[in-house]
């Protein structure tokens, strides 16, 4: 299946800001984490489709995951 | 012993009094809070006689605690029509807490033309006819004021919007570096302004430490509360790094980014204008990425901006101006959206309400969505000299909705919402509805837990847990306004367990007493019945604690939410 990954603040560094990743059907989002050399302690927000998400959640063919470290402002 | 400093701007005279005992626990938005409801009519005219001007440092402001230098301000708002306390970095607050002066209260207003300046001093304060700096910006009053009475001398001052006694105008503080904090909300600027003061000069001769009653005690707990500080990831990291502009990505991300004068919750060009490509472009061109609003602050959220050739444009670039101007008005351009910061800061007019207006305007067809270059026009050429046209801008979003007969006005109690759609993010809307202050992300900022997952999470979408989150965010921070910390202590209190305690045994360590976690819990909830009390007597009934019509009427997207809260459950926020 095929995702759009995005990723934000200190996640791009030495990453990129968006890519298409092909996946195996069922993938959940710690694996995608770890992929690219996270930690689960390192996860502040993760969103699926603009919705708020778990680490546990698998994802579909066509979702958009997006990945921040905890920040916050205001 | 701390002192009460009063001006009376009638008969022109000055007095210099003790703290009543009412008041002796108090500092911040308790104390500003507690005077105008004690001493100003709540059906005056906010730019009358019978207004007061209050300000006030916290109850930590001056002490060595991290984060404490914010000074409150508080008046009858002339754009609200309601109780107003909206507190603000710089220098003032640090120097009125060691000179001992718990509040500095402004009445009356003078009967003839003239204008005149405030001198504040160890031992009172003296009125000074002014003439030479009447119609100036800000950062021109900041520079003649410290060639007047030298480099040190601490600055509250309005532009030509306070002048003018725009609903929108602010009350400027000068920061560290000689440029510009506000009181931004709520229209204090045009109180000051129908005072005819231009500026509050403070001369920090003889000021001294403020003093501790237990002063190994309080040591101990403020390194505690640093400690709390730095090792949360918002505080300690995130903050520091991008400023409070990291949310523009995170808002587009979960649809509640207003956009187009709230017509659609993303923007396209989100990344253009984000925290991450305003961290990149300062660091290319020389600027800051991390700067303190005040002495002590070790979070440092605010930056200096530069132009590309390595020009200071502006400081305190934040989020909700960076969102106003950009996604509510389609602006792509940082640098245009940087100019029309550092001109509002110097017009003295706020730069929410202001960013929110011009959203209203471009509907209205006064000018298009994105023109960058049109906004700058107006701030210049239509608010800062007053035309019939800049009135109408300079009276905020409302005052642009009425003007031109349009039905989509972002307001509550008149003020303009901010950087959140109520929509998408439930719990905002219910602190946007309910606060005292009129529509005020900071009063209760529900974005942390349902957005930012801070503080646990409550789904934004959902109405389930929003009052109650809501009503808790806005006692704790009545309470922390009242302390002189910034509120960004917040994140780290809801998520570490030893921030909070710590921070009332630097209360309790300070004065020699003994607060519970409840008594300041408590605290909380009597400033916001004092100040509902205030606005009910002012004519602000449960009829005002509601959002506009269209919130309820258009889906927003990309969710398609509307804002589907009944009154009741609504006036459930203060059953307390």
């Amino acid at each position: 299946m095929q995702i759009t990954l995005k990723l934000f603040a200190t996640f791009r560094n030495g990453r990129f800001k968006i890519a298409e990743q092909e996946l195996p059907e069922g993938t959940d989002v710690r694996a995608v984490v770890l992929s690219l050399g996270l930690t689960e302690e390192e996860i502040g927000i993760v969103m699926i489709n603009g919705r708020h998400g778990g680490l546990d959640q698998a994802l579909k063919q066509n979702d958009t995951l997006s990945l921040f470290p905890l920040v916050g402002g205001g | 012993m701390d002192k009460i400093f009063r001006v009376n701007m009638t008969d022109l005279t000055t007095k210099v009094e003790e703290v009543p005992a009412a008041w002796a626990g108090l500092g911040g938005r308790g104390l500003t809070s507690t005077i105008v409801a004690a001493e100003v009519p709540a059906t005056c005219h906010a730019l009358g006689a019978q207004n007061k001007l209050v300000f006030a440092p916290g109850l930590l402001t001056g002490t060595a605690a991290a984060n404490s230098g914010r000074l409150s301000a508080g008046a009858k708002s002339p754009l609200t029509g309601g109780i107003k306390e909206s507190n603000a970095g710089g220098t003032a607050a640090q120097m009125l807490a060691k000179l001992g002066i718990k509040a500095l209260i402004i009445e009356g207003q003078p009967k003839g033309g003239a204008w005149y300046n405030l001198s504040v001093g160890l031992n009172g304060v003296t009125i000074n006819e002014e003439k030479e700096l009447l119609g100036l910006g800000n950062f021109a009053v900041i520079d003649a004021v410290e060639a007047r009475l030298g480099k040190k001398t601490g600055v509250l001052t309005i532009g030509p919007a306070g002048e003018l006694k725009m609903t929108a105008a602010n009350i400027s503080v000068k920061d560290p570096d000689s440029k510009i904090r506000s009181h931004g909300r709520g229209g204090l600027g045009a109180v000051m302004g129908s005072k005819q003061i231009k500026f509050i000069s403070i001369d920090g001769e003889g000021a001294q430490a403020v003093k501790i009653a237990d002063p190994e005690k309080f040591k101990a707990a403020a390194r505690v509360f640093s400690k709390a500080l730095l090792d949360h990831p918002v505080s300690g990291e995130g903050l520091p790094t991008y400023g409070t502009n990291v949310l523009v990505n995170i808002l587009n991300e979960a649809g509640g980014l207003p956009t187009k004068n709230f017509t659609v919750g993303e923007f396209a060009a989100h990344d253009k204008i984000s925290g991450e490509t305003m961290h990149d472009t300062i660091a290319a061109r020389g600027g800051k990425v991390k700067h303190g609003c005040h002495a002590g602050c070790i979070i440092q959220c605010s930056q200096v901006y530069n132009d590309k050739d390595g020009k200071y444009i502006t400081s305190g670039f934040e989020y909700e101006t960076i969102w106003g101007l950009g996604a509510d008005c389609c602006i792509e351009e940082l640098d245009d959206i940087a100019r029309a910061d550092s001109l509002m800061d110097d017009i003295g007019i706020d730069s929410i309400e202001t960013a929110v207006m011009f959203g209203v305007a471009m509907e209205a067809g006064i000018l298009p969505f994105g023109d960058g270059k049109g906004v700058l026009r107006m701030l210049t050429e239509e608010i800062a000299k007053g035309t019939p046209l800049g009135r109408i801008l300079g009276g905020g979003a409302g005052s642009v909705g009425r003007a031109y007969g349009v039905t989509r006005v972002p307001v509550v109690k008149n003020q303009g919402i901010p950087a959140y759609d109520p929509r998408s993010v439930k719990g905002i809307g219910i602190t946007y509805a309910t606060s005292t202050m009129g529509a005020d992300h900071t009063s209760g900022y529900t974005i942390a837990t349902n957005i930012l997952n801070v503080g646990g999470y409550v789904d934004p979408l959902k109405k389930e847990g929003q009052v109650e989150l809501s009503r808790n965010l806005q006692i704790a921070t009545a309470a922390v306004d009242s302390t002189g910390m910034c509120i960004f202590v917040a994140f780290p209190a809801l998520d570490i367990p030893e921030c909070l305690p710590a921070l009332i045994d630097m209360i309790n360590a300070r004065f020699g007493i003994a607060l519970t976690g409840d008594d300041v819990t408590n605290l909380g909830k009597h400033i916001l019945k004092l100040e509902r009390k205030f606005n009910q007597e002012a004519g602000l009934t449960s009829a005002h604690d509601r959002l506009p019509d269209f919130f309820k009427t258009e889906p927003v997207a990309p969710h398609n939410a509307v804002w589907d809260f009944t009154d009741a459950e609504i006036d459930e926020f203060w059953n307390f």
